[in-house]
């Protein structure tokens, strides 16, 4: 971003990688091929690099407001700086916190979930799919990330996505509004689980796995960790294989 | 005829009318224990939830047998209190039947409309019985469900049952008693439901079916009136409360968490950015969050009164289906719990929210609010739009803030966020580094 700032250019979007997609090694992969069907089909875009920090979701919802405002403020003061007026991120906990706790902090812009911005570039025909590819005729089923769905009332973008591969979508039993949680929501991902008969991601990793599913399809990082270390539990990675949207589509497009 | 029965009726109205005035002044009361919160924007929209999920139960038919079954006790309810009305001026005014004369015909469709909703809440409220006490669904044997919980429940459903049975009674004795050509009896038209009943009580004499008729008759107006003063005592009081607290719904996304202004100002100043009107003292700051019913908002006080316990929340909480202590039904029910001990012993004189206890601690543990995902599965779930999650979340406010009795995985956390700006400990500068490969790839 402060490349193109000072070479005077301004991106039609800012890429909001956030902190797993910028460190965790398994959600790395989600950014570089987001970042690849991006740069195939040239969108003009930018991503903040060392300037973005978290955007507080885990601390705010740990209690911890001054830490979240802390970050927050930061972040906004960093793109109003560079007058972004749209955002897209692959994480639905960035995705919720910039779009609607910024504004009461004065960060004001359009937010959209990769499900939804993949969803337009496919509408649009801008990302040709082979209908052909490793997906085809598959059965894979969506997981509903509560950030996205319940949370944003997204529910059919990503699922609209999957279609377009040309594989058989099966629903699991709580689906869309009564989707289950996959555990890690509420800071949950970075503490252990209070003491109870199961943990929750198990819990949901059976039901998908119940549908007979080929592969489960995410739009979440924690989701997408949560529901991995649920099918390693349940012995099943080599028959099943955890994917978000981003990469199923630029495997499709062969990038 | 002697003016007795008449006084009597007006005595029994009137003390009903005096207590229950007197029981909304202490909910209300109790109620606005809570902080100032307003929330009247977005007035179409608000209509529009009231009209849909409280007059509608559109959020009851996720789950459609007990959505079937309360809407017909709801219609029962709504339309039977219209003959309530004619019970009311017959008892001031000593007469029977009042309407009958002026509606003619209609009379008798309206009497067996009025039946067949007896009839049908009389079956629905078998049916809700069964299901608590045969069937034991689960979210009705839940923990938090031992003891009055439940006792309140099956208290609810047998007084409607016996309510319903009273009319069908009364109907039948006095049908009969028109038939003999009793003095003030008004034959009607045929009554389908009490029909069923005179074979049995057609070998009574006058006198016995005069004393079933009156006695069916003032079991059913004094037992409405007391039911009505029940309810202020019991988890039903949602029959009331759910049209103000749809009315005062959360519209916002509920993925949003509200932000605290007061902490805004400190974050701005320790950021050296300028502060709108740093000369205005601080607004008065209770707490950071929530530790009793008195740091909430009303309408989280509102939410809990509005309850009525049906466990959809709970049953849809992940946290509770693994096992977790978390039920954000308990959530709402010590909300109320709390907000009921400090009334009372505010109205005795006592110490009320000083009496050394306080909603978090002595009613709700960390280990509760701890194991929420904040998934919003309960708000979702609750068929009058309660939020426990707005309550879960002061709470950990209050904890994190003002306690700093976080979980210490959580501490941790907090700590990578303020030295490495990532919830977890890597170098801010490597930030970029996923790039790296993409450009390699491309570089090819």
């Amino acid at each position: 971003m402060a490349e193109m700032a000072a070479n005077g250019q301004s991106p039609e979007v800012l890429f909001w990688v956030g902190c797993a997609g910028s460190f965790d090694e398994r959600y790395k992969a989600v950014t570089q091929a987001f970042v690849k069907i991006l740069n195939k089909v040239g969108v003009s875009f930018a991503v903040l690099g060392p300037e973005e920090t978290c955007t507080g979701d885990p601390a705010r919802r740990a209690g911890n407001e001054f830490l979240f405002q802390m970050q927050a403020v930061a972040n906004i003061q960093v793109m109003n700086g560079y007058e972004v007026k749209k955002v897209v991120t692959a994480c639905p906990h960035c995705f919720n916190t910039i779009k609607n706790e910024y504004p009461a902090l004065g960060g004001n812009y359009e937010v959209i979930h990769h499900s939804q911005f993949l969803q337009q570039l496919i509408n649009e025909g801008k990302v040709t799919l082979q209908g052909g590819g490793e997906f085809k005729g598959k059965k894979i089923t969506f997981h509903d990330s509560c950030y996205l769905g319940r949370a944003n009332d997204v529910y059919e973008a990503p699922r609209e996505v999957i279609k377009a591969l040309d594989v058989e979508l099966v629903e699991m039993k709580r689906c869309r509004t009564k989707g289950l949680c996959c555990g890690a929501g509420g800071a949950q991902m970075f503490k252990e689980p209070e003491s109870g008969k199961k943990d929750i991601n198990i819990e949901r990793t059976e039901e998908a796995l119940a549908t007979g599913a080929q592969a489960i399809a995410v739009g979440c990082p924690f989701c997408l960790t949560m529901m991995t270390d649920g099918v390693k539990n349940k012995e099943k990675e080599a028959e099943v294989q955890v994917y978000d949207l981003a990469e199923m589509i630029a495997k499709d497009m062969g990038i | 005829m002697s003016i007795l029965p008449q006084l009597a009726f007006l005595l029994i109205f009137g003390l009903a009318g005096f207590i229950l005035a007197k029981r909304i002044k202490f909910l209300k009361r109790n109620i606005l224990l809570g902080k100032d919160e307003a929330r009247n924007d977005r007035s179409s929209e608000r209509w529009k939830t009231i009209l849909l999920v409280a007059f509608g139960q559109q959020k009851m038919f996720k789950r459609i047998v007990p959505a079937f079954l309360h809407l017909l006790i709801y219609v029962g309810f709504v339309v039977i209190n219209l003959e309530v009305l004619e019970f009311i001026l017959d008892g001031v005014l000593g007469t029977h039947r009042l309407f009958a004369p002026a509606l003619g015909s209609f009379y008798t469709v309206a009497m067996n409309i009025f039946e067949f909703l007896a009839f049908a809440v009389l079956i629905s409220c078998v049916a809700f019985l069964i299901r608590r006490n045969v069937m034991k669904v689960d979210r009705f044997v839940k923990p938090e469900m031992k003891g009055w919980p439940t006792l309140d429940a099956n208290l609810i459903l047998v007084i409607e049952c016996i309510l319903m049975m009273a009319i069908l009674k009364m109907n039948a004795a006095d049908q009969i008693l028109a038939s003999r050509g009793v003095e003030h009896y008004t034959l009607l038209g045929p009554l389908f439901f009490s029909g069923l009943l005179h074979p049995i009580f057609e070998n009574f004499s006058d006198g016995f079916l005069i004393f079933i008729e009156r006695g069916a008759w003032w079991f059913h107006i004094v037992g409405i009136l007391a039911f009505a003063i029940y309810v202020t005592y019991s988890k039903h009081l949602h029959i009331f409360l759910a049209f103000p607290n749809t009315w005062y719904s959360n519209l916002k996304p509920k993925g949003e968490i509200n932000n605290m202004p007061e902490v805004t100002n400190e974050v701005n100043m320790m950021l050296g950015i300028p502060v709108e009107n740093p000369a205005e003292p601080p607004a008065e700051i209770g707490r950071f969050g929530a530790k009793d019913i008195n740091d909430l908002s009303w309408i989280n006080v509102l939410n809990a009164y509005s309850c009525t316990e049906c466990g959809r929340c709970t049953s849809e909480c992940p946290a509770n289906q693994t096992g977790k202590k978390l039920s954000p039904r308990k959530i709402m029910m010590d909300v109320r719990d709390r907000a009921e001990e400090v009334g009372k012993s505010l109205d005795a004189g006592g110490p009320g929210l000083e009496d050394g206890k306080s909603l978090l601690g002595d009613y709700i543990s960390k280990e509760e609010i701890n194991a929420c995902t904040t998934c919003n599965a309960c708000v979702e779930a609750c068929p009058v739009n309660i939020d426990p999650l707005s309550i879960i979340l002061q709470l950990r406010r209050y904890v994190a803030m003002e306690e700093s009795g976080t979980p210490a995985q959580w501490n941790a956390m907090f700590q990578n966020m303020e030295t490495s700006f990532s919830p977890w400990k890597f170098s801010p500068s490597d930030r970029f580094n996923w790039a790296e490969k993409v450009k390699e790839e491309e570089m090819k």
